[in-house]
């Protein structure tokens, strides 16, 4: 009966995209909520939605449009908040709206697009097909081998940018990769998780994976299996529930959230016990640049 | 002996060696505002510099335009004879510790071996030599048992040690320090001191920024004093007066001698109200019993110095 599920190949399907988008999205959260972009997840998906939106009527690739168009405004973020004196978070509001209002303009002008995008919305991990599949796999398995390799360089430079600058890390590379990566991760996994919930997926692991530990390979490790139990489990659970795969997975999530940070303020005043990990005033400040 | 080993083949400044650090003209700030203003300074090998100033007089930012992150906005800053952007040199950093995000889920461990980042930069670990000159390092500042610590559950100078930790782990030839001494006890002051100059002594070129006029400031032998611009450069004896320091900090402090160093009386306002003349900057320590519980044991009083500003003292 529990097994049930797993003889339908749309549902195997989806527990494999859960598995990479999850994991995929808990990895790169680390480097989003440690840069202080918390809400660029939320706000870049928004925007490649205008990118989809001008891909399609461009009859362009809708995976590399989308993906130049997220990497564009990842890079315009990037760079209006470095030169001028605008906080990530209010560069991500002004960016990724205007962004996504192309995409509800040009939609408007004919109604007939509105269908077309409405998965990109909500999410449909159970309508994952082959191409979206492999799309996944890629961008997964070039964020993975880039976190390993340049694993020093990304650690530095988020760190203490200026710093790892002057030491010879060359932070400009550095920045302009991630947001690529940071553009392919929003594309592939909005088709599993939708635009809407596409935040909740690179915050909430990093963020229960920096409460368990102080450092930061292990909050790397943590969030990416975090990620990857909460998507798998969040799949799971929505076809015996019957309820929105995206959803499902959030909640999921924000239910392992609320039981991490009980278990470490128990675990901070038990007697003779030294609080390791963050309790949550030292989390990493979230951007505010909430779109909706 | 607490500096890297491999530091010990350096000598002394040869007199015909090119600048370590050189400002020609120099404006830079943030953001287009200008904090500091045509700036000229030559580091040379072996020097150990302190930026004395009051706060936003631009001392970070002189040090920030030598790390290549401030906005240079005329003149020209090389650093080795290179355009400080275009280059990959033997340099340490050590900021501030306010500047430093302590939420970061870094340990002691991985803080310090930043410092070897570029050394075999696409290789996801280090290699066995290079973790040992890391736990040689934290051994000799005595910071190698909190190795597994969050940074965060440090003290103040465990912290200043990790950030210079990172620093010396990557071998270097010019020591860049921003407030070294701030917010840690005396016992940790003076051991940091007593490190830089054994450090300096080993070849390494150093230049700090200071508020500690007494602690800090007098026992390097070149003291730069900034105020947007630079107002004096030289040695202590020669930086360290009243004419001086009325210029950069806007404020009377005398100064006097003892047991033959310069120093600073901080007490200005003592001086002042108790003789009610304000006007005449008080510079020598006078033979007026009433002045004495202020310093003790006084043992020479110099001379009101020049009236002339020796402005941009070349001394190289």
């Amino acid at each position: 009966m529990l097994l049930e599920p797993f003889e339908f190949g749309f549902f195997v399907r989806a527990i494999i995209a859960a598995c990479l988008v999850g994991g995929l999205c808990g990895l790169m959260g680390v480097y989003i909520v440690l840069r202080g972009m918390s809400y660029i997840g939320h706000g870049l998906s928004h925007a490649i939605f205008g990118g989809a939106v001008v891909s399609w009527i461009m009859s362009i690739n809708f995976f590399v449009g989308a993906t130049l168009w997220g990497f564009l405004s990842a890079l315009l973020i990037a760079w209006t908040t470095r030169k001028n004196p605008i906080g990530s978070d209010a560069a991500i509001g002004i960016i990724t709206t205007a962004s996504f209002a192309l995409g509800i303009a040009i939609i408007s002008r004919s109604q007939s697009f509105t269908r077309d995008f409405e998965a990109s919305l909500w999410g449909s991990v159970l309508g994952v097909d082959n191409e979206e599949l492999i799309a996944i796999a890629v961008v997964a398995a070039i964020v993975a081998i880039v976190f390993f390799v340049a694993y020093k360089l990304f650690l530095f430079a988020t760190f203490d940018p200026d710093v790892a600058q002057f030491y010879g890390v060359p932070t400009a590379w550095v920045d302009t990769l991630f947001s690529l990566l940071l553009a392919g991760t929003i594309v592939v996994s909005m088709q599993v998780l939708g635009v809407t919930m596409i935040a909740a997926a690179v915050v909430i692991p990093p963020i229960v994976a920096r409460l368990l530990t102080d450092s930061f390979r292990k909050m790397a490790l943590l969030s990416t299996g975090i990620g990857v139990i909460c998507a798998v489990a969040g799949i799971y659970i929505s076809y015996f529930v019957d309820v929105s795969s995206g959803a499902s997975v959030v909640l999921i999530s924000a239910t392992l959230f609320v039981a991490v940070l009980a278990w470490s303020k128990i675990r901070s005043r038990w007697p003779g016990s030294t609080q390791s990990a963050a309790s949550l005033s030292q989390l990493p400040r979230e951007s505010g640049g909430a779109i909706d | 002996m607490l500096h890297p080993p491999e530091l010990a083949h350096l000598h002394r400044p040869d007199p015909n060696a090119r600048p370590v650090v050189e400002l020609q003209g120099v404006t830079a700030g943030y953001n287009g505002s200008r904090v500091l203003q045509d700036v000229d300074l030559r580091v040379m090998p072996g020097d150990f510099v302190g930026l004395l100033g009051p706060s936003g007089s631009g001392k970070t930012t002189l040090l920030r335009t030598v790390l290549g992150a401030a906005q240079v906005q005329a003149g020209d800053v090389r650093v080795y004879d290179k355009p400080v952007r275009s280059r990959r040199n033997r340099a340490g950093y050590v900021p501030q510790l306010e500047t430093i995000d302590w939420n970061f889920p870094v340990t002691v461990e991985e803080a310090v071996m930043m410092g070897r980042t570029m050394s075999n930069a696409l290789f996801p670990w280090f290699r066995k030599q290079e973790r040992e000159l890391a736990y040689d390092m934290m051994e000799r500042l005595g910071i190698a048992s909190l190795a597994k610590r969050h940074i965060r559950q440090l003290s103040g100078g465990q912290q200043q040690r990790v950030f210079l930790a990172r620093a010396l782990v990557s071998s270097p030839e010019l020591l860049l320090l921003d407030e070294p001494t701030s917010g840690v006890d005396v016992k940790t002051r003076d051991d940091v001191m007593h490190l830089l100059h054994d450090l300096n002594h080993a070849g390494v070129t150093i230049i700090l920024t200071t508020h500690e006029i007494n602690a800090v400031a007098v026992h390097l032998p070149r003291i730069v004093c900034l105020n947007g611009s630079i107002v004096a450069d030289g040695p202590p004896h020669r930086v360290i007066a009243p004419h001086i320091l009325r210029e950069v900090y806007g404020a009377e402090m005398p100064v006097i001698q003892y047991q033959g160093m310069t120093m600073v009386a901080e007490s200005a306002h003592f001086w002042i109200d108790r003789n009610g003349d304000d006007a005449e900057p008080l510079a020598t320590v006078p033979d007026d019993s009433h002045r004495q519980p202020v310093i003790s044991h006084v043992h020479t009083a110099p001379d009101n110095v020049p009236a002339h500003h020796h402005h941009q003292d070349e001394n190289d």
